[in-house]
């Protein structure tokens, strides 16, 4: 009950990104794990899954996520960043909230219609939540790199959330 | 890092001032340059410009020097990303206009090559490509009847397999090469390996807005692109390596250079075709199109 409580709010405050050294120091990777699942579940059942170029396996969208954010992870700590290696997997993992909230919500959308007006309403949600995402996680990563090197440090996250934001928007029910 | 903090102190030194030879520390170093002087001489001018001779020698220990930490420990392997924004920025630039008469791994590297450049160039490049060809076949096959749009998303394993094996590969073979020659023939320029890397990884980067330009579902547009970026980052490959491969047997030294612009171009024309269906010649039919959906379909294929 009490590891629920922790998880609901970092969840809290993901979506509420402020600079609070709490979410940090007790670091859990439940919430991360949760987040992987469900948005790897929700990108099943698209196009073609028989066919070579259908959308991404359940596999290779949880590998991407995980892969890509040891290797951020990696990447911000050889620049010489402070932040230890399962604060900052914690912390990209859970700034994928936003972008699962996105998911949802497109893959409600297409159950309605799937013309030009939903891709336009896909577009602008997945668009606005890519931006959320990218936003919380600088805001707390970014405090711990040397200062003239956060742009290096936050250009893999901004590819990352993008890549995730692709196939979230590539999304196509069968 | 405080262990290394005396030898950055004398490579910033030495850094800041590339063409002084009046440090104090310097001048027994200074004697072994002039023994080969008399050779050298008619080449010493342009030599300087292109290699910074002058501190070559010393830069060259120092980087023995600064990467002396076991390959086993974190710091080893931080010392390859020891950049700053400024200087990924400079590098990105220089590989992207070339400057004639200048050497890229003099002017910009100068001992300090970094792996970040090459690794995010090549992540990045791998998803321009993948998703903007995603994207132009999309464009192109919009109006048809049977179309379906899929992600494609294996090709996105199969970008990263290219290029990841260009950006390795062919430098580790250019370095091999270049080491076999060194010892045939004494050459007074030779890279190191991650200094082959880094001129690799960074003029990939030209890639990236031509692959996104590529969306432009035009043939000759395409090519144009193609030739205009094999333009600029071949020029800079070209700039890099030929004082490393001029003391050499002339026709060596040339089919050297031509390998390594050949592979370049082969690179971005794979990738041109592999990732991007040719453009409909018949866009000026659509009437004709919509009433004949699939028979237009398979002749434009």
């Amino acid at each position: 009950m009490r590891d629920l409580k922790a998880v609901g709010k970092k969840f809290v405050h993901v979506m509420y990104p402020k600079k609070s050294s709490a979410l940090l120091r007790d670091w859990d990777l439940w919430g991360p794990l949760v987040l992987c699942v469900s948005l790897a579940l929700m990108l099943q059942g698209g196009s073609a899954d028989s066919k070579e170029d259908g959308g991404p396996q359940f596999a290779e969208v949880f590998v991407i996520i995980w892969f890509g954010a040891v290797v951020i992870t990696l990447n911000s700590k050889l620049l010489g960043g402070t932040i230890s290696f399962f604060q900052s997997l914690c912390v990209l993992g859970y700034c994928v909230l936003p972008l699962t909230v996105a998911m949802l919500v497109c893959r409600l959308v297409l159950l309605a219609s799937s013309g030009t007006v939903s891709f336009i309403v896909r577009l602008v949600v997945v668009m606005a939540m890519f931006g959320w995402s990218t936003l919380a996680s600088t805001a707390f990563l970014a405090d711990s790199q040397p200062p003239n090197r956060k742009a290096l440090v936050v250009y893999p996250i901004f590819l990352f959330y993008f890549v995730i934001s692709w196939m979230i928007l590539t999304f196509t029910p069968q | 890092m405080c262990l290394f903090s005396e030898f950055d102190d004398a490579a910033n030194l030495l850094a800041g001032n590339p063409d002084a030879t009046t440090i104090s520390i310097d001048e027994p170093s200074e004697n072994p340059k002039n023994q080969y002087g008399l050779l050298q001489d008619s080449r010493r001018e342009e030599d300087d410009e292109l290699l910074g001779t002058d501190d070559s020698d010393k830069t060259e220990l120092l980087a023995g020097q600064k990467k002396s930490a076991p390959f086993w420990t974190f710091e080893y392997y931080q010392t390859f990303f020891d950049v700053d924004t400024y200087q990924v920025l400079d590098r990105i630039k220089g590989s992207v206009f070339p400057i004639p008469g200048k050497n890229f791994v003099r002017l910009y590297i100068r001992s300090n090559p970094d792996l970040y450049g090459p690794f995010w160039i090549c992540a990045t490049l791998v998803f321009a490509i993948a998703i903007s060809g995603n994207l132009s076949n999309f464009f192109i096959h919009l109006g048809k009847p049977a179309y379906q749009y899929v992600p494609e998303f294996r090709k996105v394993s199969i970008a990263a397999t290219a290029i990841y094996a260009y950006a390795w590969l062919v430098p580790l073979a250019l370095w091999g090469f270049l080491m076999w020659r060194n010892s045939k023939v004494m050459n007074i320029v030779s890279y190191s390996f991650l200094e082959i890397v880094c001129v690799y990884g960074y003029s990939l980067f030209i890639y990236i807005p031509t692959a996104i330009l590529w969306i432009i579902p035009q043939k000759a547009v395409r090519w144009i692109l193609v030739m205009f970026a094999l333009c600029l980052s071949g020029s800079v490959l070209v700039m890099t390596f030929w004082p490393a491969v001029r003391d050499d047997n002339r026709r060596i030294a040339l089919a050297t250079m031509v390998t390594v612009v050949l592979l370049h171009a082969l690179l971005a024309i794979g990738c041109l075709a592999y990732f991007f269906d040719a453009p409909d010649l018949n866009v000026l039919i659509p009437t004709a199109a919509a009433q004949n959906g699939t028979i237009v379909a398979t002749k434009t294929q």
